[in-house]
């Protein structure tokens, strides 16, 4: 019985679907580590963000994207690409001398057979 | 003979910028005020002078707040008074150079001879200490004044580092705005857009549709604003926005270059993009002529 419930429990994290990708990136003045980020047009993404230093935004105006990065914290907000292109992203709470230049962004592609896309 | 206003003289001179009415009833008198020339005025708008400020896009930092006082003595008439839409300084980590940058600031300020100098300020003054040293050397971050028949309202985007204006803010201007004559005009004084001019290079204001909605009940709004280091005009139904040049570097025009980063400076033509602004004001239409005054030569 206690092996059948095992069994179960494995099939049930392991069978299915597939887990989602997991996108982790550093905030820290004045820099998103990566910057840029790669994504597949419907393919679901997690992304984490940690800050390195104190405060930051990670805002994504296109996508309706936007979540507070503090210190401690690991913030998390998932996407489904539902269109493909380029997506700015940046820091949208105040962080010093160099804040405007803290930005990146997101390129959505559309699926490539046998294609993966990757941050860099 | 007829005695002409200031703004009769610009346009016949052909030195006029261009006159936007302002509101819903452009052309119409105003009700409650009455008629005469003397109610025309002008005041003249400074913005972004990053006092402070060291780097590539303007490594001439320092000599462009005193070209611009300058400019302003040398008005032929003195304006009624000159506000600054905020980024006095250059933002520090440093608290005690942030007061001594605001402190300078000050002084170049105290040559205008001008009847009176309004104050407000920008991310870069006030979003890494919450406004504290901003408060301690010039006063409030938000108020209200009138002014021969114009309500003036500065409002606070800045303070907050997400620079929202915040639910006290909006009823705070909710309630101000109570006590404005019906149909009297209203010009709000701001740092960044309270509309979404471009959300990804953060030239918004996150809550600022909630403060144009405010306003959209009066018939008479005009906006200026400082941040985007450049001539912008914009309307959002009824409302005017304007944006003014910086006094520090200009920013690239919204959308034209993958990002936010500075026009590259021009060694041969230092000052190149920067100036300030007068706006004559007619509160009986009402409407403003604006008139945008380089710092240096355009050519």
């Amino acid at each position: 019985m206690r092996m059948a419930a095992l069994a179960l429990a494995l099939l049930a994290a392991g069978g299915g679907e597939p887990p989602e990708r997991v996108v982790q990136m550093v905030a820290r003045r004045f820099t998103y580590t990566p910057d840029v980020i790669e994504l597949q047009l419907g393919v679901p993404v997690v992304i984490e963000l940690t800050s390195a230093d104190r405060d930051h935004g990670f805002s994504v105006p296109d996508l309706g994207l936007r979540i507070d990065v503090e210190p401690g914290k690991t913030a998390r907000v998932r996407l489904v690409p539902s269109k493909a292109g380029t997506f700015a992203f940046h820091c949208d709470v105040f962080c010093g001398s160099g804040h405007e230049e803290m930005g990146g962004r997101i390129v959505v592609s559309g699926p490539v057979p046998g294609g993966a896309a990757g941050a860099r | 003979m007829a005695v002409r206003t200031r703004r009769e003289f610009l346009q016949i001179a052909g030195v006029g910028g261009v006159v936007f009415a302002s509101g819903l009833l452009g052309g119409c008198s105003t009700p409650g005020r009455p008629a005469g020339a003397q109610d025309d005025f002008y005041f003249v708008q400074l913005s972004d002078t990053h006092w402070g400020y060291k780097g590539p896009a303007n490594p001439e930092a320092t000599v462009e707040l005193p070209r611009a006082v300058e400019l302003v003595n040398a008005l032929p008439r003195a304006p009624d008074f000159v506000v600054f839409t905020g980024d006095l300084t250059h933002t520090t980590d440093d608290d005690q150079e942030r007061r001594r940058r605001m402190a300078q600031f000050r002084e170049h300020m105290g040559r205008l001879r001008v009847p009176t100098v309004r104050l407000m300020a920008g991310e870069h003054d006030a979003s890494l200490d919450r406004g504290a040293a901003f408060q301690e050397l010039f006063g409030p971050l938000r108020y209200a004044f009138d002014h021969k028949g114009v309500h003036f309202v500065v409002l606070d985007n800045v303070s907050h580092p997400k620079g929202i204006l915040g639910d006290a803010q909006i009823d705070w201007l909710s309630n101000d705005l109570k006590a404005v004559p019906a149909g009297a005009p209203i010009v709000v004084f701001t740092h960044r857009p309270l509309f979404d001019l471009k959300a990804d290079w953060d030239w918004t204001t996150a809550d600022g549709s909630r403060a144009i909605d405010v306003l959209h009940a009066y018939p008479h709004v005009t906006v200026f604003y400082g941040h985007i280091h450049q001539e912008h005009h914009h309307r959002t139904d009824h409302i005017e926005h304007h944006a003014a040049r910086s006094l520090v570097f200009p920013l690239p025009a919204p959308g034209s270059q993958p990002n936010r980063t500075p026009v590259p400076w021009d060694p041969s033509h230092p000052g190149r993009g920067l100036g300030l602004r007068d706006v004559d004001a007619d509160p009986r239409q009402p409407s403003y002529l604006l008139r945008e005054i380089p710092l240096a030569s355009e050519a």
